[in-house]
């Protein structure tokens, strides 16, 4: 029986949301994507009257970290937005049809959807000896992406692993893992890159896509800027202490007891681009640095070949350029090496104050759109 | 009557790819095969590595039972290099172990298992006021109304009536197997989605102590957290006021949602306690050191291996005794420089890939050759269980009194003899039982913590070792631990500061992996000899014993004919 598809607004009433929660929701949404304030109407126009967009989701070469990151997500409303709200025909993770009746489905919706569905990939694909090194009821990975992303609207590049490879890309890559957007094209990708991403940040891409009905403003590697456009070293709290030359020397010394800089023992925070700083993981309980160890730069292509993790970045490539253009950070003066590498697109660093501002924004607009209700 | 060739493909929501394939002759399966159909090659990735990064590598082995692999990790490193940890570094792996069990095991549960026993479809059909008696007949749970139940009710409803059945959608509702009355379906329904909310609660002990989850930060030689009651900037009174809540918290569900509704749907399915049993041995490694990883006899989880289901012995195991525990590859992806037949000890262990399986597409594999991405792991040649039942069975065999008055108890309290737990429910109750038990820990190992820095003692982390220019030429360790599906291990060999040989032994690979070279099976193959099938077009039955392994998944099954022509599929959630 054909029904109409009911709006995202009218799922959450379903579901014993109140308008009011729902207005909550859009404000929250609206902080994430960083929209003006005056964008939060469009998002109620949007959310009340589109209907719900066809989503397929693959798994690949992954460990499972992005599916569990997005159930993480700390709003339920978001939570329930992006399980129940989107059509989620095919998950292996999360939908009970699966097997040949999954694949009917997924087929189903690429046909009836053609061009229409959004496909979401979680997982990098093996190339090498003709791809058997990931099979699916038979088939390879590689087929069957290939297969997917030519009626897709968009494919979402979830996770390390289907941006960059991750850690199977890592040399010597003995399987041929490669990233989504060295397969397949002709279609627009978004790479969500993070070893998992943070949940509310993969919640945040799907709902940007769901209300605007377009690709949020990627970056030059085709990363959503909402998320990716500041160095998690810019957007961390114990950069002051990076500024006046107070770091941690060893693990648990007094000055770690301090909280101080990371950046001796081995952080990335400088050369990886992450929202870890200013959303904070698992609802903004913490983030690596705040618990004491340093930025892995779980976000950055072949980040698991520029270790070891714990050593000193000044031999790190793309260091360069940050101490050349903050003209910062004593210890690092020394550091003088070249090569401009991984991170050609490297911002120009803000000023703290004007991050803090930033960030006072977006809550001032939350609070009040919430007075405003 | 001809047996039916059951392919099922993917098994999924593992690190990898699961295909089981069955034969069903006679109402009954006769013979499994078990297959792992992706591989990533983690061990030549970590060669020439530093090991004190090891942990981050193999962590992303698994992103559901997150933290295991880095927690083997790190104590393999420090074996080798002779670590010994700080006490509170050593209770903080604890908490973490703990709240990763109870994450990990109540999301089995409900949102993996239960809907091989729950029919959903019939909660429409209950009662709420009769709902709501027995919930508050069986638990203190405040969330038990017939209002409650009524309007959960109400939303299934119009769920169902909307045609949209996501993520419930094509069960196998209705089915003939499925026992329970729609009162304890709806119950069933609802805490179904009362897990899904709490899960993502406990594991913000992972970000208090680890900075994220999935995927915390572990280190070699203690933890990364530092202990500073005075600063904003380490674990304080407000971060260990977090963790006591949140532990707190996780006690309260445990005890009111999970193991009430465990009990109150096994009497339902008690023959199942004597379906599924498989194997007769089963190896823990143990874990939840209580003075310290060194100091074995004082595991909460008791280490050893049961043989034949005599819980009167307890067998001794012993990680680096080369003869004890050996991978073969016979009937695996792989070649060994020494032939396909022999053994390898972990240390020993050899990783070089040889696919001989079918030209994909293919409907079938050819089982009686090499058919799985897994290697074949053996302890003393012979194969193991490994698991929550495991657990449970080698502490009740050591003599772990509060393990023994939990199972002594349940089983009379649900009218079941002892021979009940070597099964397919024995599983499913013994995973709930060490729940309990977890759930108690934590708040012990909690209030250590609180009580050594009471009385002074911050220490996270043991720097002397850290200066890989103190560490001998070469070095050889072992780091043991329980993941929430079983014994895991890894193995390091270390020469000149880098890693010269890793190997995982996972325990997806004791009881998943494929036939031996004698021809034995492993764990899964084992368990699902003599299930019965009703219904050959949807044999939940298979789905009931494999997901009572913990394999993680959302299991979807095709089925075949002999001649490969697709007969139905099977889905379940």
């Amino acid at each position: 029986m054909e029904q109409k598809p009911l709006t995202i607004y009218e799922n959450m009433e379903l579901n014993g949301y109140s308008r009011r929660d729902f207005l909550k929701f859009c404000s929250w949404l609206a902080a994430y994507i960083g929209i003006e304030s005056s964008g939060v109407g469009k998002i109620v126009k949007a959310m009340e009257t589109k209907p719900r967009l066809p989503v397929v989701w693959f798994h690949f070469q992954e460990c499972t970290c992005c599916s569990e990151s997005f159930i993480r997500s700390s709003h339920p409303i978001v939570s329930d937005i992006v399980l129940d709200k989107i059509s989620l025909d095919y998950t292996e993770t999360l939908q009970a049809a699966a097997g040949h009746q999954a694949e009917e489905v997924l087929h189903n919706t690429m046909k009836k959807y053609k061009g229409e569905y959004l496909m979401l990939v979680e997982g990098s694909v093996p190339t090498e000896d003709d791809g058997i090194y990931c099979c699916i009821g038979g088939r390879t990975a590689l087929d069957i992406v290939q297969e997917a992303a030519a009626g897709a609207k968009a494919v979402v590049a979830w996770g390390s692993c289907a941006s960059n490879g991750c850690i199977q890309a890592a040399k010597p890559n003995p399987t041929g893992a490669t990233p989504i957007k060295n397969i397949i094209s002709g279609v627009p990708i978004i790479n969500v890159p993070g070893c998992p991403p943070i949940g509310e940040v993969m919640a945040g891409t799907i709902v940007h896509l769901l209300a605007f009905d377009r690709i949020p403003q990627l970056d030059g590697l085709g990363r959503p800027k909402a998320f990716y456009s500041r160095r998690v070293h810019d957007t961390c709290y114990r950069r002051p202490n990076y500024d006046a030359g107070l770091f941690v020397e060893s693990f648990d010394d007094e000055n770690a007891k301090r909280g101080y800089c990371l950046y001796k023992v081995g952080c990335r925070g400088p050369v990886t681009y992450n929202a870890c700083g200013v959303m904070r993981w698992n609802d903004g309980v913490s983030y690596p640095i705040q618990s004491g160890h340093g930025c892995i730069g779980c976000s950055e292509a072949n980040f698991w070949d520029n270790g070891p993790f714990y050593q000193h970045l000044s031999s790190f490539p793309g260091f360069g350029i940050e101490t050349t253009a903050d003209d910062i950070g004593v210890i690092v003066g020394a550091a003088t090496v070249a090569g401009m590498a991984a991170h050609a697109i490297s911002t120009n660093i803000r000023k703290r104050s004007q991050i803090r501002e930033g960030i006072k924004e977006s809550i001032e607009e939350v609070n009040n759109d919430k007075g405003g209700e | 009557m001809m047996a039916n060739r059951i392919v099922i493909d993917p098994i999924t929501r593992i690190e990898g790819h699961l295909r089981i394939e069955v034969q069903v002759q006679n109402g009954k399966v006769v013979d499994a095969y078990s297959s792992g159909t992706m591989v990533r090659g983690f061990e030549l990735i970590l060669k020439g590595r530093d090991p004190r990064d090891a942990w981050a590598f193999t962590e992303r082995a698994c992103g559901v039972c997150t933290t295991v692999h880095a927690l083997a990790s790190v104590r393999t490193v420090e074996d080798a290099l002779g670590i010994v940890i700080p006490p509170n570094a050593e209770l903080v792996r604890n908490l973490m172990f703990c709240a990763q069990y109870m994450q990990d095991h109540v999301v089995h549960f409900y949102h993996l298992h239960a809907l091989d026993w729950v029919d959903i479809v019939s909660a429409l059909k209950a009662n709420p006021n009769e709902t709501s008696r027995i919930a508050q007949s069986i638990s203190n749970y405040p969330k038990s109304s017939p209002k409650y139940f009524s309007d959960l009710q109400k939303k299934l409803t119009a769920f169902v009536n909307s045609g949209q059945l996501g993520i419930f959608a094509n069960g196998y509702w209705g089915h003939s197997a499925y026992k329970l009355p729609p009162e304890v379906n709806l119950i069933g329904v609802a805490h179904y989605l009362e897990a899904l909310e709490w899960q993502k609660e406990i594991v913000k002990i992972h970000t208090i102590f680890g900075g994220k989850n999935p995927h915390p930060n572990y280190l070699v030689g203690g933890a990364p957290c530092s202990v500073n009651i005075d600063d904003a900037n380490a674990i304080n009174a407000e971060r260990l006021a977090y963790v006591g809540t949140l532990l707190k918290e996780a006690k309260t569900f445990i005890e009111q949602v999970y193991i009430p509704d465990l009990l109150a749907v096994a009497p339902y399915y008690l023959d199942w306690g004597g379906i599924g049993g498989g194997l007769e041995n089963y190896l823990v490694y143990g874990d939840l050191p209580t003075n310290g990883y060194g100091d074995v006899g004082k595991f909460k989880f008791p280490r050893g291996a049961i043989l034949g289901r005599d819980l009167s012995k307890v067998h001794e195991v012993d990680g680096k005794d080369i003869k004890q525990i050996q991978e073969y590859i016979s009937h695996s992806w792989y070649e060994y420089s020494d032939g396909n037949e022999t053994g390898k000890h972990p240390w020993d262990g050899e990783t070089k890939f040889n696919y001989t399986g079918p030209k994909p597409p293919y409907d079938f594999l050819n089982v009686k050759e090499k058919y799985s991405w897994l290697k074949t792991p053996r302890w003393n040649g012979k194969a193991m269980e490994v698991g929550p039942l495991a657990r449970v069975l080698v502490a009740y065999a050591s003599g772990s009194k509060e393990v023994q008055e939990l199972v002594n108890g349940t089983l009379k309290a649900l009218k079941v003899p002892v021979g009940a737990l070597f099964s397919t429910l024995g599983r499913t109750a013994a995973r709930g039982l060490e729940t309990i038990l977890i759930s108690q820990w934590a708040m012990e190992f909690y209030d250590q913590l609180i009580s050594h820095i009471k009385n002074g003692d911050s220490r996270m982390f043991d720097n002397s070792k850290w200066d890989p220019s103190t560490w001998p030429k070469e070095a050889k360790g072992v780091g043991m631990t329980e993941a929430p599906r079983g014994a895991l291990a890894h193995w390091i060999v270390i020469k000149d500061e880098k890693i010269d040989n890793y190997q995982l032994v996972v325990p997806s690979t004791w009881n998943a992996s494929p036939r031996d070279p004698s021809g034995g099976m492993s764990a899964y193959e084992s368990s699902l000899i003599g299930t019965p099938i009703a219904d050959p077009e949807k044999p939940l039955e298979v789905l009931r014993t494999i997901h009572s392994f913990d394999p993680c998944i959302a299991c979807a099954v095709h089925l075949y004919d002999e001649k490969g022509t697709y007969v139905h599929q099977v889905q379940t959630f």
